[in-house]
This record gives structure tokens, sequence and C-alpha cells, in this order.
């Protein structure tokens, strides 16, 4: 009696703890289903749609023209994020670990682009270089007047595209790298591997999930995009989509074309998987992290200075100038130039809103897909992306079907606009977080449960802290996205209720640039804070240089 | 769990915002609300007139024409709009032939001349826009515009000319053209126009600024756009060429308004319409946004030349819609799209 009585309460102890466990699991599940049922409230709706469609919608859909507009969407989506890997590795690699010159600040610079929506960005790029443009114009006088090259259609699709999306890349790769043991290429260097092959063959493997999850942020954001691709009129899927809704008022043809647009995402997912692979990415030997070396550029040095800013001269100052001009352009003619506070407070709350609840719905989903890699969690995953694909407008449409259908007094208020924001944008918040995750191996949360922490316990003294880096890198992701999100904002919003996109749209919308510009300039400077600590926060601490 | 207690914190805290908001709107009087596919930075200063002759509140909800339509066609009979004031009147036959709209006031219908309005009298149109041809006048002058638009397929205009294939005046136009000629007549002047390898553009301002830099010489846009450009750029260079006697590039489409039939507030959208074809109500889109009066009897401002010389082609402009399909289809066999 005296002996059982401990042993007894040791193996009610241990049943307890499963029980625990296995309802902390059920919860994790029940919560990921939770979230893939919202995450396919799109296409549930547009299936709702397409079963409509009759014969001469599919006659319309059924021909060579969708095969062509698909491949030129996954065309252009294939070479923007090859041009977006090409831009943004190097260069989390040149301000993460080399000594190039002014490292601290090309990291945040570099990163800037982000904050310039893709649709003012091409605007800026065609009234910068097209024909008939500011530097066509300051040309007309001369020689070279009338020489430049036309840059719409693939061209300035592709580079403004390029141009705003790499960021992802660049962000992604270098919170990456930064996560990196340099005992892996210390090795690599000590059993006679140069510089280039330690990186080929090491680094860049153990880059692979950052660089996968970046490049599908961008490929996905290529195969939704309308505002670029229209405005450089490259005809591409999502135009087709539009051209039913605006053109012909036809919702069915637009619903199949949609459902297409997310069988070719899906296909881009499967991709992902196989090229991120089964590997392991958390080192698993003994003793601590420490800090990397960084390569000494040597005489490369001012080449790479050069790359970063003829780059950023592209990507951010020239958009940024050309908006400038029009804020001055305006003042000079009289116009009052109106920064609209209301209206970017309004941008501030729905986007830290979206970007808050995207953060709780990623979770599970990241959690899923990591420890729990089995075929539900795959299916909540690739779900959880289907609204990225999607055009904002067909994603707004199907939120105002099931609201107003289901729970009217959503319909049109601000949590409705925040949902909007969760189901377009959530990947966003679930590859950074699923980034860190995997950098956490499970030995370190046995450790914490052997050492008699609970499971709940190991979790937020191991695995937490971790995770609140890629949490901090997914919020300001989804917060700088839904801050330049149209579409369905104009659609959901409470009537009346203005963001900053919105007064662009409208000053844009009447051909009256002046009045589109103060209101994007605001809309750039509000992205710039949270851009600023998502860039920083890559930075590594000051470490020796490795000489060569 | 904390998803759904986020959520509903934020569904508290905003519908406290949204009631305070709604009861002021009760203590002022009636609140009417408006989808407007017109363009805010146009009509604002119309729509605050309203309010203060009237004394009726507006919530006005700003988008675009044809997406707000489709929102209206997705919200049904559960729509909260009261009146959908549209850039152009395809929008409205779609809303209309979906059933959701209410028939207007005979009384108000018939102020307006026949082909801006519906033949159901489902909706009345406010203002119209006549499809021009705009030209550099320092390159051409007036004298050397053809009559017929159909005359650009010559090939003296190869790479001289623009337009905006995306652009939903110019598919109108495409679709008025197929209603006039069919099919087959319209695709020889889109291949003749392909021919002559136009400049593209998205928008129909772009056009008018192309046009402006000399990059081409003329530019098939609406009349007003020129009027738009020259506010926001000073003077420009550039000049309306209107189509006349029933061409197919003469087309003239109505901006419109029309009451759903899902409204509560019957009476005060009839006044809203009602004061949109009023005098007051026509004189603003004709010394303000430059475009055509549809009241009989009213002439436009300015330099437009009067509607009946024009004589647009006699078309049904809520059954434009209907061609729309088929003028994307030329549009894309063609390459524009």
């Amino acid at each position: 009696m005296s002996i059982a009585a401990p042993v007894i309460r040791a193996g009610l102890a241990a049943s307890r703890a499963g029980r625990e466990a296995s309802q902390a699991r059920r919860a994790l599940v029940l919560c990921g289903l939770a979230v893939g049922a919202l995450m396919l409230l799109p296409v549930a709706y547009l299936v709702v749609r397409a079963l409509e469609a009759d014969a001469s919608s599919w006659d319309l859909i059924l021909r060579g023209r969708t095969v062509w507009l698909a491949v030129r969407s996954v065309g252009l989506a294939a070479t923007v994020t090859l041009a977006a890997a090409a831009l943004g590795v190097p260069l989390a690699w040149l301000t993460v670990r080399t000594d190039l010159p002014g490292r601290r600040l090309w990291g945040v610079v570099v990163a800037l682009p982000l904050v310039i929506p893709s649709y003012v960005g091409a605007f800026a790029l065609l009234a910068a270089l097209g024909q008939g443009g500011l530097l066509d114009a300051a040309l007309q006088d001369t020689a070279l007047a009338g020489s430049l090259p036309d840059i719409t259609g693939w061209p300035g699709a592709w580079a403004s595209l390029t141009l705003f999306t790499y960021p992802y890349v660049y962000l992604l790769v270098a919170a990456g790298m930064k996560g990196l043991d340099p005992a892996a290429e210390e090795a690599a260097r000590s059993l006679g591997r140069s510089s280039w092959a330690t990186f080929r063959s090491v680094t860049l493997p153990l880059l692979r999930p950052s660089i996968a999850a970046g490049c599908l942020l961008v490929a996905l954001y290529t195969l939704h995009d309308f505002g670029a691709v229209s405005l450089m009129r490259f005809p591409a899927f999502t135009q087709a989509i539009y051209l039913q809704y605006r053109g012909a008022f036809d919702r069915a043809p637009a619903a199949i074309l949609s459902l297409l647009l997310v069988a070719v995402a899906l296909s881009v997912l499967v991709l992902e998987h196989s090229a991120r692979g089964r590997a392991r990415y958390y080192r698993s030997g003994a003793g601590s992290r420490r800090p990397l070396r960084r390569v000494a550029l040597g005489r490369w040095k001012w080449a790479a200075f050069a790359f970063c800013s003829a780059l950023s001269l592209a990507a951010f100052v020239l958009p940024v100038g050309v908006i400038v001009f029009w804020v001055l352009r305006a003042v000079s003619e009289g116009e009052e130039v109106r920064f609209t506070w209301a209206a970017g407070l309004g941008s501030i709350l729905v986007s830290s809103a979206g970007a808050a609840v995207a953060l709780l719905a990623a979770l599970p989903v990241a959690l899923l897909a990591v420890h729990r890699p089995r075929r539900l969690a795959t299916v909540v995953e690739r779900v959880s992306y289907s609204g990225y694909a999607l055009p904002g407008i067909v994603v707004a449409l199907a939120l105002v079907f099931f609201s107003i259908n289901t729970v009217p007094l959503l319909y049109q208020s601000l949590p409705l606009v925040v949902i909007a924001y969760v189901v377009l944008f959530l990947p966003q918040a679930v590859e950074p977080l699923r980034g860190s995750l995997l950098q956490v191996g499970p030995r370190l949360e046995e450790a914490a449960r052997a050492l008699g922490k609970s499971r709940l316990g190991a979790f937020r003294a191991v695995v937490a802290p971790l995770l609140a880096k890629g949490a901090g890198a997914g919020a300001a992701l989804v917060f700088l996205t839904a801050m330049k999100e149209l579409p369905a904002t104009l659609l959901l919003r409470p009537t009346g209720f203005e963001t900053l996109a919105t007064r662009v749209w409208s000053g844009a919308a009447a051909g009256l640039y002046g009045k589109a510009a103060g209101p994007a300039l605001l809309l750039l400077a509000i992205c710039a804070v949270p851009l600023y600590f998502l860039a920083r926060r890559v930075e590594v601490d000051e470490a020796e240089v490795e000489s060569k | 769990m904390a998803l759904v207690l986020c959520l509903g914190l934020l569904v508290v805290a905003c519908g406290g915002a949204a009631g305070g908001a709604d009861g002021d709107g009760e203590a002022a009087g009636t609140t009417l609300t408006v989808y407007s596919g017109r363009e805010e930075e146009l009509v604002a200063p119309l729509l605050a007139q309203f309010e203060e002759d009237e004394g009726i509140d507006l919530e006005v909800r700003y988008g675009d024409s044809a997406e707000l339509a489709a929102q209206l066609l997705e919200e049904g009979e559960a729509s909260p709009a009261d009146v959908f004031f549209s850039q152009d009147a395809g929008a409205l036959g779609v809303v209309g032939a979906e059933g959701l709209l209410a028939p207007i006031d005979n009384a108000i219908l018939e102020r307006v001349d026949h082909q801006f309005r519906s033949q159901e009298g489902l909706w009345v149109g406010t203002s119209g826009r006549a499809r021009v041809a705009v030209y550099n006048t320092e390159a051409l002058s007036e004298d050397d515009l053809p009559d017929s638009i159909e005359d650009f397929t010559d090939e003296s205009w190869r790479g001289r000319i623009g337009f905006p294939p995306t652009n939903s005046s110019f598919q109108a136009f495409v679709a008025a053209m197929i209603d006039a000629q069919g099919d087959e007549a319209t695709l020889a002047f889109l291949e003749g126009l392909q021919a002559n390898e136009p400049e593209l553009f998205e928008e129909n301002s772009d056009v008018v600024r192309a046009v402006a830099a000399g990059t081409i010489d003329v530019g098939f846009v609406n009349h007003y756009y020129i009027y738009e450009v020259a506010a926001e750029e000073g003077d420009i260079p550039v000049a309306n060429h209107f189509f006349t006697n029933g061409d197919p590039g003469a087309l003239i489409n109505a901006a419109g308004v029309g009451v759903l039939n899902t409204t509560d507030q019957a009476g005060a959208a009839e006044t809203f319409v009602d004061y949109l074809t009023s005098d007051k109500g026509q004189r603003f889109f004709a010394e303000e946004t430059f475009e055509y009066p549809v009241v009989r009897d009213l002439e436009p401002s300015g330099d437009l030349v009067p509607l009946d010389q024009i004589q647009s082609p006699d078309i049904d402009l809520s059954e434009l819609g209907e061609r729309l399909p088929q003028a994307l289809d030329l549009l894309a066999q063609v390459g524009f799209l």
C-alpha cells in the first residue's frame, strides 16, 4: 500500500499528461480545420457560380485563348520568380554575410521596394520611362528624341513585378541566413572546399526552405496580380477574369477562369513542396550556435555597392521620385495636396487587425505543417494558399456572397475587411512561421520536457521564443500587403470608410495624379516603419570578418 | 479560440462605431445609400449640394461601375443599396435584367430623350458621353480627319492612332458597331485597325496624354477626357473631332441612375433621381463635368457639337450589355486584349 501509492500517483500523472497532449493535439487539428474552412470560402463560392455556367460560357473557356493566357501567366510568374531569386539571394548574402560598405543601411534600403504597391510602381515606371513619359519629354529636343524602347508588354510587366516583389525572397532568405549555424560551413572549409564551393554545396542547400518560401510568395503574387499586368498591357489570366466582370458582366466564366487559376497555383505549390525537400534544417550537434563570420569582398566591394545602388535607384528612388514630382506639380499649379490623415488611420487600423488575425490563423497551419506533416496538414496548408492565388475581386465577391447570406450583420463591416485580408494574405504569415519552426529541432522540445517541463511549458520555453521571430516577420508582411490592398477593400468596407489605397484609387480613377500622389506618399511613409523593423531584424551582430 | 475572441472584439468595437454613425444619421433625417460608379472627384460636389437642398443625407459608396454591378448581383434581395448611380448604361442594364431595379416614375422618364433611358423604364440617363477622335492640333487640322471612324483603317494612319481596348467605353463602342453592322463587318474593321499598328492604352486619359505629347496623332476616347487632362496639365494641343450622321463611331453612351427594388426609401430615392435630371443637376453635368445634358431642350456647354447633329446610332443602350461578350470575343480574336 505504502509502496503502491507513489506508483499509482505517477501513473495517474502520466495519463493526465497523455490526455493533455492529445487534447492539445485535437485542439490544434480543430483550429487548423477551422482556418482551412475559412480559406475554402472563395473556392466554394466559385464552384457555386461555375455550376451556373451555360454552354456558351464553357465555349468561351474551352478554347485556345484560355490555354494561351494560362501559359503567359505561368511564364510571367516563372521569369519573375527566377529574377526575384537572382536579386534576393545575393542581396541577402551581401547584407548579412559580407563587409559590403554601408551593410546595415543597405539591409533596410534594398527591402524598401516592398512598400510600393505594384500598380503604383508600374504606373510610375511608365510615367518615367514609357513613351510620352517624363524621360521621353526631356529627350524631345535632343538627338535621342523618340529613341526610347517601348516597355509595355512582357518587359514592363516582368520588370515591375520583379522590382516590387524581390524583397519577399530577400527578407525570408536573409532571415534564414541569419539563423544558420557556421559549423557546417566551417567543416566544409576545413575539408578544403573553396568559399564558393562551400556556399553552393552547404549554405545554399541549408537555405532551400527560405528560398522556396520566398519564391512561392513571389510566384503566387505574380499569378494573382492585376494592377501591374493591366497597366503594362500584358494579357494575363487575371486580366481575362477582370474582363469577364468588368466588360461582359458575366460571373460564370469568371468563376471558371478563377478556379483554373487556383489549379495552376496548386501545381506551383506541389512544385515548391518538392523543391523544399524533406530534409531537416535544425542543428543537432553539441555546443551552442556561434555568430556567423563575414566574408571580405575585397575588390568586389564596390561592384556590390554599385549593384545595390542601381537596384534601389530603379525599384525605390524612381517610383518615389515620380510620386514626389506629381505632388510638387500639383502644389505649383495651386492645387491643394491632401494627405488624408483619416484614411491613413483607417489603413493602419484594418491592416494591423488583419496582420494580428492572420498571425493567429497562421499558427495552427504552420504548427500542423511542421510537426504533423500528414495528409490532413498538407491539405489544410494547400487550401490556405487558394485565396492568395486569386485576384482580390474574386475573394471579395465570395465574401459578399457568404456574409450577406449567412451573417448579414458582418456585411460591409470592418471585421469583414479583416477576414478578407486573412483569406488573401495568410501564406505571408504562414511562411515565416514555418521557416522559424523548421529551425527548431524536436530534440530541443524533448530536452525541455525531460527537464520537467510540461508539453505546454516546453512549447512556451523553447518553441515560442523562436516562433516570435517568424511571427514578427509574418505580421509585418501581412500588414504591408494589407496596406496596399485595393479591390477587396473597395467592395467590403463600410460605406464611407477610407484607406490610403482607396484614396489613391479615387484620385487615379479620375485621371488626377496630383490627387493620388498625396495619399500614395503617406502610404509609403507609413509602410516604411514596419519594414524598417522587419529588415533590421535580419541584421547580424558585428562579427569578425573572415580574411581571404 | 483566440481567433474567435479577437474577431468578437472587433465586431463589438466596430459595431459600436457603426451604431454611433447610424444614430447621427437618423437624428438628421433620412439617409439614402448610393452605390456610385461615378468618380468621387467629379460628382461629390453635386451630391453635397443635393444633401443641402433636399435635407436628405447620402451615404455614398464609390467604386467601379461594373464591380458595383457585380456586387449588387451578389447582394440580391439583401442589398443595403437604395440607388445605383452608374458610369455607363451597360452596368444598369445588367442589374435591371436581373430584376433588381424598380420602375422609375413616368414624369421623370419623359423628361429624358428616349435614347438615354431604359425602354422598360428601369433606369434613366443623367448625362451623355460622346465617342470622339482626339487629335493633336499641331500635327493635324480638323479638315484632315475623316467623317467616319471606319476610314481609320486606311494605310495613311499606320502608326498614328491609339485607343484603350480594355476600357468599357471602347468596348461599348465595339458592341454598338456589332449591333449596327454585324459581326463580320466589325471584325473586318478591327482587323483593319490592327493592320495600322495602333498604340494600345489602359486608360482614356493616357490616350489623351499620348496625343498631347505627339506620340500618336489620333486617339479614340470619350469627349470629356481632354478637359480632364487639361485641368491637370494646363494647355494641351489636343482637340475633339466628332463623328456625325449616325456613324458607328458616333455612339453616345449614358451615365444613369436606377432605384433598387429592395429600397425602403422609395420616396427619397425618387427625389434623388428627380434631382439629377432637374435643371440644376443637368447644368452641373454640362458645366462641371463637360458632359451632355440628357433632358430635352437643354444645350451642351462650350464647343460641344449638338446632339441632333451627332445622331448616335439608333440602339437600346440597355441591350448593349448583351453584345459585350461578343465584342470582347472579337477584340480578343484580333489581339487587342
